[in-house]
């Protein structure tokens, strides 16, 4: 995986976003779904740009079902924002970058 | 020369302009899951089985990452983002992206090429909009595999919902067609597979009145349109293919337009103002194929090539 992307599976969900000290931006796909892979090097650019300040993490739905049906995932690219463990925000459905971003300047 | 729209059509018309060496600029578009993304409606499909010279089938993604990268190699530009404003009253037309406010346009250019293509349609309903991504898709190849073994609702009866309809039976256990007429819009290849599929079965002279359900979709609300009569139909999906519109709002006022907001084209792909050409979905709502946009995209390219020359005073 980029740089700066971590990989989430069902097994370390639960501790790599627990335990992170900035927010965690998942990003649900699968290797199917044309919109996921269109967003996908913009959210390597925004963890670039942002490291430090939020992470950003994939999980694969197609080997993860049990992760994206705990989050009530139905759509992807669907994508969730935790701070401190809890969902903060939902992004669903691909998006350009501009508009992620302002998504996400509140908890920047 | 600048390119608005990233479908079949705007990289055809890439693909011939960088080889004339006009180095286009092709404005592609923004991700999304619904309108005009970047390779333009194919994105969000699976296999095309129609378009020639690929006597297999090839995956949608895939057919148009060879455009792009066909375009490229002949020096063709990209910029991933909207265009927000045009003019073209003033020449070189000016191509705004980002604030539409700013007094100077983002690029100007002698020749623009509208590929800008068509979005989905959806119902409108409110119950609709809140329940998107909680059972109520605009991709169904995105999020068919959610709906594994349930009961799911496709809208509408011309080739993308029987498209959609057949692709969901891999997934749903049941899959539910639901129209408002009597008979399908859809071309009778299409119609045989769907009506030889044991999992699709079809609800007609129907109308969804609304979405059910809390935090996902629990069912449908259907009024028959001949009767009058209300009915819910329990599914967890709905996937709604119920037509399409083109994306015009930014060319409003300034490119001719049928009642429905189709640019017209007079003479191959001119439009109403000279050094302006149209191709693809956006100007057509007949045909709406592949290979009929690549085709206007090469027509928009060589009319382009031909103004520029004939009008260059150099």
């Amino acid at each position: 995986m980029a740089d700066g992307i971590l990989t989430l599976s069902d097994n370390t969900f639960e501790e790599e976003v627990k335990t992170a000290d900035v927010p965690v931006l998942v990003d649900f796909w699968a290797e199917w779904c044309g919109p996921c892979k269109m967003i996908g090097p913009l959210l390597e650019e925004i963890a670039v740009e942002h490291i430090g300040r939020l992470r950003i993490a994939k999980l694969n739905v197609d080997e993860n079902l049990e992760t994206a049906r705990r989050f009530e995932v139905m759509s992807i690219p669907t994508m969730i924002l935790f701070k401190d463990g809890d969902v903060r925000l939902r992004i669903v459905g691909a998006k350009g970058k501009g508009q992620l971003l302002q998504e996400l300047q509140a908890f920047l | 020369m600048v390119i608005v729209g990233s479908g079949p059509a705007g990289l055809t018309a890439a693909i011939y302009t960088a080889r004339a060496n006009l180095h286009p600029l092709v404005i592609e578009g923004e991700p999304s899951s619904d309108s005009d993304q970047p390779g333009g409606q194919l994105m969000l499909t699976t296999e095309v089985e129609n378009y020639p010279g690929f006597e297999d089938g090839i995956m949608g993604p895939e057919l148009m990452a060879r455009f792009r990268g066909q375009a490229a190699r002949f020096g063709a530009g990209y910029l991933t983002a909207k265009a927000s404003r045009v003019d073209f009253s003033a020449r070189p037309f000016g191509i705004w992206v980002g604030d539409p406010e700013t007094p100077e346009p983002t690029y100007r250019a002698r020749s623009v090429i509208v590929a800008t293509g068509a979005r989905s349609l959806m119902l409108g309903l409110p119950s609709e909009a809140r329940l998107l991504g909680h059972g109520v898709s605009t991709c169904a190849t995105c999020d068919g595999f959610f709906f594994r073994g349930q009961h799911i609702a496709v809208v509408g009866g011309g080739d993308s919902a029987m498209e959609e309809a057949i692709f969901l039976t891999k997934f749903g256990e049941r899959v539910t067609v639901i129209h408002r007429r009597k008979e399908l819009r859809a071309s009778k290849i299409m119609q045989d597979r769907a009506f030889r599929n044991p999992r699709i079965d079809f609800m007609w002279d129907a109308q969804v009145s609304d979405v059910l359900g809390e935090r996902s979709v629990e069912g449908v609300r259907i009024k028959n349109v001949a009767t009058a009569e209300e009915s819910t139909l329990p599914v967890t999906g709905l996937f709604v293919a119920i037509g399409h519109a083109p994306n015009t709002d930014l060319f409003r006022g300034q490119l001719d337009m049928d009642e429905n907001g189709y640019l017209v084209t007079h003479g191959g792909a001119r439009t109403n103002v000279e050094g302006v050409f149209a191709c693809g979905d956006v100007q057509d709502h007949v045909y709406r194929q592949a290979v009929t946009a690549a085709g206007s995209g090469c027509m928009a390219a060589i009319d382009a090539e031909r103004w520029l020359d004939a009008t260059s005073d150099s």
